[in-house]
């Protein structure tokens, strides 16, 4: 008699299919559950592109305005004022080249790392997958990025035709996709991790927001990493962009430096950024809305 | 019938105050604790219970403690308490937006919750691509939701708005855009919170309507919060009344309401004394035909409302009204008076014999009728009619209404 209730309870206790504990293991992940709302994603990423320019009249132009802008900028400061060479390759090309590629990592952290803070109110009322939001940032911007892209590629059609300017593209401009991944991964990493971090102690969002300013003068963005000695190279080598903005740079402009090593420690540096980051993200998800 | 949700030992801690230098005191203390000697977490075990009346001695409190029930599939649960009982608490950790303190929920089944329509709406895209927006944070696929757009669309009755941004829209509009989504995603569970409380009658009737079939007739399991006991009563089967985060009851809808009602804030007396006014009620109670100070009243005994008013300054068509509402919370009728006197009693006599046994309210105001309040008294008072027999005990209390009318017969 009591074996039979036993029993009963215990193939009832498998039917229930939605179970909520106060705290589950560190490494209780559900990506499959993540898979099943990847409508969701699409349309968060719909959602971002549809509404991000409307009411303005240049709408996505002006995702060709900032980039002109700041190249322009960049070329009377630093390749003017402070008179950083570029190398062989035209100023404009050089800097289009870096920011196209910096403002994707840029935007995608900053976005990220506010990803709690920015959807408190849709988070505190309904559930699904808050990892869901941060890649969709990640996917949203390479609309943008792939924008930036082909403005960078115009420019250079231009400088290669009509001025006849020194660029060596070379077989290694492939490992672009490759390289966006790495920029979404370690932007996706770092993100979840500073708004993670974020919810509860405010102070963070302070020190970092001028952190990412500062990180972009500790990657050869403005200034080509070949001009330095060999051992100032490899302390820059360990910020894991340097190698990244490097390999487009070399694939593409034939001007930069290159080594399977320091690609390889950039995407070891990603993947346990990214793991770390998203065990922490998946913890804070669970309370966060009892501390914002 | 199958346990379609199960609360086991559910309780939930909140922090008060700020969040500050101290919290990151406590949370080193709690993982040292926890960690290092292995120990409970030490700030669990002084919360305390959570009312919001009374200064406490501890930062923490339990905004719900050792909840612990079942809901059958296709129960309509309605989950009654005063603001601040931990209704809204219990619905976000079982939508998981927050999860429990200690205890676990299982539940079979899709859960929908409804915490408020029209999450996640954006009022720059169009109703069309909120609706697959919307959908979706809700756990739909594209699919689904394709398939049932047109239902979706005829229930809230917006075809013709269907490509201009949602904010264009009226609040009705998003509301019944919001709640039709939500009713036509087919979960097992549907988890509801006052989202009535806004749109027109008729919405609100389509809405409960709609929550009625979902219930019966497919047989899915519901919860819902709301202050609206008319609501609540034809919506719901069952009822749990939460007070202070205890649950205090478990059991029928009407025994809960019945209960939450004479157990609740209500007095049979109201003291005024907004002495600002023009006039003002200085108080309100009820007595017997002897009388006798009383609140609770044979059926064979007139009720006697005694109003004392004062009035500071004469107003043209001052005028003292009371309505008289019943347990379900539905307004019965209504009885006014000119005000005349200054500073004196008005007493209102409900006849012997009319209202049938049950718990009554009055809810009463001093004005000039279209124009303005006088005087309003916040607190509806409270009388009940005690079955000392009548004509309809026989019928065993089913439900005959509330009036013994005076009908004539012919034969």
């Amino acid at each position: 008699m009591n074996k039979d209730i036993l029993s009963e309870s215990e193939e009832d206790s498998k039917t229930w299919n939605t179970v909520i504990k106060p705290k589950g293991s560190l490494f209780e992940i559900d990506f499959k559950e993540i898979w099943r709302y990847r409508d969701l994603l699409e349309m968060f990423v719909k959602r971002d592109i549809i509404t991000q320019y409307k009411q303005t009249i240049l709408g996505p132009t002006w995702f060709f305005v900032q980039p002109i802008m700041t190249t322009i900028m960049y070329m009377i400061v630093f390749g003017g004022i402070a008179g950083i060479k570029t190398g062989t390759v035209p100023q404009a090309l050089f800097y289009l080249a870096g920011i196209a590629m910096w403002n994707y990592f840029s935007d995608c952290l900053n976005k990220i790392s506010n990803t709690f803070a920015a959807n408190e109110g849709i988070f505190g009322k309904v559930y699904f997958p808050r990892l869901i939001v941060p890649l969709s940032v990640v996917t949203s911007n390479l609309v943008r990025f792939a924008i930036q892209l082909s403005l960078f590629i115009l420019v250079y059609l231009f400088f290669v035709f009509f001025k006849g300017a020194h660029v060596e593209p070379n077989v290694y401009v492939l490992l672009l996709p490759i390289l966006i991944i790495m920029m979404a991964g370690i932007a996706l990493g770092f993100g979840i991790l500073v708004s993670s971090m974020t919810t509860k102690y405010r102070d963070l969002t302070v020190l970092f927001s001028f952190l990412v300013q500062l990180w972009m003068y500790a990657t050869p963005i403005i200034y080509p990493l070949s001009t330095m000695s060999a051992k100032k190279q490899w302390i820059m080598a360990l910020n894991p962009l340097t190698s990244i903005v490097e390999t487009f740079k070399y694939g593409t402009l034939g001007e930069g430096v290159f080594s399977w090593w320091q690609l390889g420690y950039s995407f070891g540096f990603m993947v346990i950024l990214l793991f770390v980051g998203i065990l922490i993200f998946n913890r804070v998800q669970r309370s966060f809305m009892d501390t914002v | 019938m199958s346990t379609a949700i199960k609360f086991e030992n559910i309780s939930k801690q909140y922090r008060l105050g700020l969040v500050s230098t101290g919290t990151i005191r406590h949370d080193l203390n709690r993982w040292w604790q926890i960690n290092i000697r292995g120990k409970e977490d030490p700030y669990l075990k002084i919360g305390e219970e959570n009312d919001r009346a009374h200064k406490g001695e501890s930062e923490y409190v339990w905004a719900l403690k050792d909840i612990d029930f079942e809901v059958e599939q296709g129960e309509v649960l309605g989950i009654i308490g005063k603001n601040g009982a931990g209704k809204s608490t219990l619905l976000k950790m079982l939508s998981k937006v927050t999860s429990p303190t200690t205890g676990t929920i299982s539940a079979k089944g899709r859960i929908a919750s409804l915490l408020e329509v029209g999450t996640g709406f954006h009022p720059e895209m169009t109703g069309r691509e909120n609706i697959y927006m919307n959908g979706s944070i809700m756990g739909m696929r594209k699919s689904e939701i394709t398939s049932k757009l047109d239902e979706i669309v005829d229930f809230a009755g917006v075809e013709r708005y269907l490509d201009t941004p949602v904010k264009r829209y009226s609040s009705g509009m998003t509301v019944r855009l919001g709640f039709a989504i939500a009713a036509h995603l087919d979960p097992e569970i549907l988890v509801v919170d006052e989202v009535l409380a806004v749109g027109d009658a008729e919405f609100q009737k389509k809405a409960i309507g709609k929550m009625q079939d979902v219930s019966k007739e497919q047989g899915r399991t519901v919860l819902f919060v709301s202050h609206n006991m008319g609501n609540i009563v034809t919506l719901c089967n069952k009822g749990i009344i939460l007070s202070n985060g205890k649950m205090i009851f478990n059991g029928s809808i009407d025994k809960a309401v019945d209960l939450y009602i004479s157990e609740g804030n209500q007095s049979s007396e109201y003291i005024g004394n907004n002495i600002h006014q023009s006039c003002f009620f200085k108080k309100i109670y009820f007595s017997n035909a002897k009388g006798n100070n009383v609140s609770v009243f044979d059926y064979k005994e007139s009720v006697m409302i005694n109003f004392e008013i004062k009035i500071n300054q004469l107003v043209n068509d001052g005028t003292l009204s009371f309505t008289l509402i019943d347990s379900k919370l539905r307004p019965l009728f209504t009885s006014h008076q000119k005000l005349k006197i200054f500073d004196g009693r008005m007493t209102a006599i409900i006849p012997a014999e009319f209202l049938l046994p049950g718990t009554y309210f009055v809810r009463s105001v001093m004005h000039v009728p279209n124009q303005c309040f006088l005087d309003t008294c916040n607190n509806d008072i409270s009388f009940s009619i005690e079955d000392t027999g009548n004509q309809y005990t026989i019928y065993n209390r089913a439900d005959l209404g509330i009036i013994n009318a005076n009908i004539q017969w012919k034969e």
